[in-house]
């Protein structure tokens, strides 16, 4: 594995080897006084971030540095979609400072494609426009195996703006992949036009979706949304598309609540759905550290020294 | 000055010489050369005449950094080509007499093709009121079709103006079909592909609902109109039952449409940006059975060159279009049955005649035939070749079929006698 772009082109042996690795960045990290592995000593990191996310950022900052690798943040406030440097030009001055591993958020679907011509490092996508976020899915994952027991055989719903979600486009195929039954929600003005090929069923009723569901992954409402016609109000849409109480009682007693942050309480999610015990969110944002740590091992190793 | 053509097929209906002087061609037959006449061996070649391309732009005045009167009349020579309308949006936009007779100017003293010239529908291509077509009609440059090309003219009651107001002169209106409120921000065909990349995608509804308005239209003000780079199935079935109807509607499908889809866009390679974007499998299919049959008129180009760093970046960022002029014919060519089995009565029907009668060229689109202008290409049926983009004549290199290999190559062409391309090569102009 050279680049981590998206997980529909991850094998399944592949992303089962980034949740083991996981599990064991978890364990050999957590018991440390200094919670640091030598692995990735004197090799460089660079988190080059096109959209504000101090989430995502610290948490890949926060991976490297436990693997001890050097860590340069360059952030970028412009890119050649609004007339900064060009991604070609960037690329060629991290090329020529020497990164071993860039880290991309972009705004623009492809972009950490297109970064794989000018570098020769590994390529980590953080989230490119609407098309992908596979860390985000592969630290989901991992929180499922963690609560449920695993991911084969078990039934996932993803609620909302699937449209112009890259955590759900992420979450499809490797939900998917990895033998769960996914099955998509929303009003279908916020669901791609053609998605008979996506291995999801969809359905318009979240009542409905929720009765066997082991997991519900509640997506986060743009605010640009809510004024161009996707759906007529917020309450409206709380209400038909919302997470409060009483669905979350419609759920079976094992089965959890998710969402990849940050939230918009009282839109897409209830404030008390959100604090409840079955909520599993601050345990995402913990598991995303170790899933990253798991990737940029796996890229900057080969897996060779553990 | 003469020259002698030795041995063509006539657009594949046999063999003749073709003798051309002093800019027409002077006789048909079993021929010697005259005194002081060249003769181009043509054994083996077929003879078309010269093709004639709607949809140009030919980026000067405004981007010469990606394409100049001359580069891109050169590209259209080694093509095929013997005459280019030249798209109005460049900077200045051609919304005046001056900037079209501009055109036309740098389009005769490069040489290599004619230059006709395409006026702005409206000012500025902003879609809100009429340019002076009539000025533009009567310049030198004698502008016939009008497009806002790049922009669709949307608002129902300008373009039914713009309709009405060309009969005048025996104008066309040439729409580019794109409902610009469901197209907001697309990037690629709206389908499968678009879903899977997060690309927002631009709906074939978009160019379907325009082109079914201005079939209205154009039928209600009895007028006629162009549809330039139809790009759907459905389309061409709206077309198909306008001209049932005896509506007097012509329509151009663009090479890439021909042969591309959405499937070119998993690269994320913005050499396969163009609007309207590739479409799918179904789509080429009708398209091409719209060629064969005759519901598409004509076949454009749309060549649109861009700068390296228009294209050498992130999808969104890059602008949308593609070269066209110099491998237009081999995918002509391969979309009519290819080299072996296409008719080249039909190959020349949508890339010469039908377009020079489009676009009101008289000169243009005529047959070998004596006392016509001798407008003419060769081409070599069974030689394929290689899209090498350092090696085109266009001065940009974004052509989406590079490493390709094509059918047929142009081996000449002639613009009123006078060579431009030679054993597949531009002629210098030094004499």
């Amino acid at each position: 594995m050279k680049h981590l772009l998206t997980t529909k082109q991850l094998e399944r042996d592949e992303a089962e080897l980034i949740l083991d690795l996981t599990g064991q960045m978890a364990e050999a990290v957590s018991g440390r006084e200094v919670p640091k592995l030598p692995t990735l000593r004197g090799r460089t990191v660079v988190n080059l971030f096109y959209e504000d996310s101090t989430r995502t950022r610290t948490s890949f900052e926060t991976a490297a540095k436990r693997l001890s690798a050097d860590v340069v943040n360059f952030s970028a406030k412009t890119s050649s979609v609004n007339k900064g440097e060009s991604l070609r030009d960037t690329a060629l001055t991290l090329q020529a400072m020497g990164a071993d591993a860039v880290v991309i958020r972009h705004p623009a679907a492809g972009a950490p494609q297109r970064l794989t011509e000018w570098v020769d490092g590994a390529v980590l996508n953080a989230g490119d426009g609407t098309h992908a976020h596979p860390t985000q899915a592969l630290l989901d994952a991992y929180t499922m195996q963690r609560r449920l027991g695993g991911i084969e055989g078990r039934t996932v719903a993803i609620v909302g703006d699937i449209l112009h979600s890259r955590v759900a486009r992420s979450n499809i195929w490797l939900l998917a992949k990895l033998g769960a039954n996914v099955r998509l929600v929303g009003p279908p003005t916020l669901l791609p036009n053609d998605i008979d090929a996506w291995p999801a069923e969809v359905s318009y009723d979240l009542d409905a979706a929720l009765t066997d569901a082991d997991a519900v992954m509640m997506l986060r409402v743009q605010r640009e949304r809510m004024n161009d016609a996707f759906f007529p109000t917020t309450n409206e849409y709380a209400r038909l598309f919302g997470l409060d109480e009483r669905r979350l009682a419609l759920m079976p007693d094992h089965a959890i609540v998710m969402h990849p942050g940050p939230m918009n309480r009282g839109m897409e999610i209830a404030a008390r759905v959100a604090d409840s015990p079955r909520a599993t969110i601050t345990e995402q944002v913990a598991n995303g550290v170790w899933v990253r740590m798991a990737v940029l091992y796996l890229l900057l190793t080969n897996g060779a020294s553990a | 000055m003469s020259t002698l053509i030795k041995g063509a097929d006539l657009l594949g209906r046999g063999r003749a010489d073709v003798l051309v002087r002093d800019g027409r061609v002077a006789e048909i037959g079993t021929l010697t050369a005259p005194a002081g006449a060249e003769t181009v061996d043509a054994d083996g070649l077929i003879l078309l005449p010269g093709l004639v391309d709607l949809h140009t732009h030919l980026r000067e005045p405004g981007r010469e950094d990606a394409e100049t009167v001359l580069t891109g009349t050169q590209a259209a020579a080694k093509g095929g080509y013997t005459a280019v309308c030249a798209m109005a949006n460049s900077y200045p936009v051609a919304d005046t007499a001056g900037v079209v007779e501009q055109v036309a100017a740098l389009g005769r003293a490069a040489g290599y093709a004619d230059v006709q010239p395409i006026g702005a529908v409206s000012i500025g291509l902003a879609g809100e009121r009429l340019a002076e077509l009539g000025a533009m009609a009567d310049s030198a440059a004698r502008v016939r079709i009008f497009s806002d090309d790049g922009h669709c003219v949307h608002d129902p009651r300008l373009m039914r103006r713009a309709l009405e107001y060309v009969k005048t002169f025996g104008g066309l209106i040439a729409q580019h079909a794109e409902e610009p409120r469901l197209t907001e921000g697309a990037e690629m065909n709206e389908g499968a592909v678009s879903a899977e990349l997060g690309l927002p995608g631009w709906p074939s509804v978009a160019e379907e609902a325009i082109v079914a308005r201005d079939v209205l239209l154009a039928e209600y003000v009895g007028s006629r109109v162009h549809f330039c780079h139809i790009s759907t199935a459905r389309t061409v079935e709206i077309i198909r039952e306008a001209k049932a109807r005896g509506v007097d509607v012509t329509a151009e499908v663009c090479p890439h449409h021909l042969l591309l889809t959405d499937e070119a866009a998993h690269s994320y390679d913005p050499v396969f940006k163009v609007n309207p974007p590739l479409r799918t499998d179904r789509d080429v299919a009708a398209l091409r059975a719209a060629l064969a049959e005759g519901v598409v008129d004509a076949v454009a180009t749309d060549h649109a060159p861009h700068a390296p760093q228009d294209k050498d970046c992130e999808w969104a960022a890059a602008r949308p279009g593609m070269l066209g002029l110099e491998t237009a014919l081999s995918i002509t060519v391969a979309a009519l049955g290819g080299p072996e089995d296409c008719d080249w009565d039909t190959v020349a029907e949508r890339t010469s005649r039908a377009p020079a009668r489009i676009a009101s060229l008289p000169g243009h689109g005529r047959d070998p035939e004596p006392g016509a202008e001798a407008n003419l290409t060769l081409v070599d049926p069974s030689e394929s070749w290689t899209v090498v983009p350092s090696e085109l004549a266009s001065l940009s290199q974004n052509t989406p079929y590079a490493g390709m290999e094509l059918p047929v190559t142009v081996q000449a062409t002639f613009l009123r006698g006078r060579a431009t391309v030679l054993d597949g090569k531009l002629v210098e102009e030094t004499e």
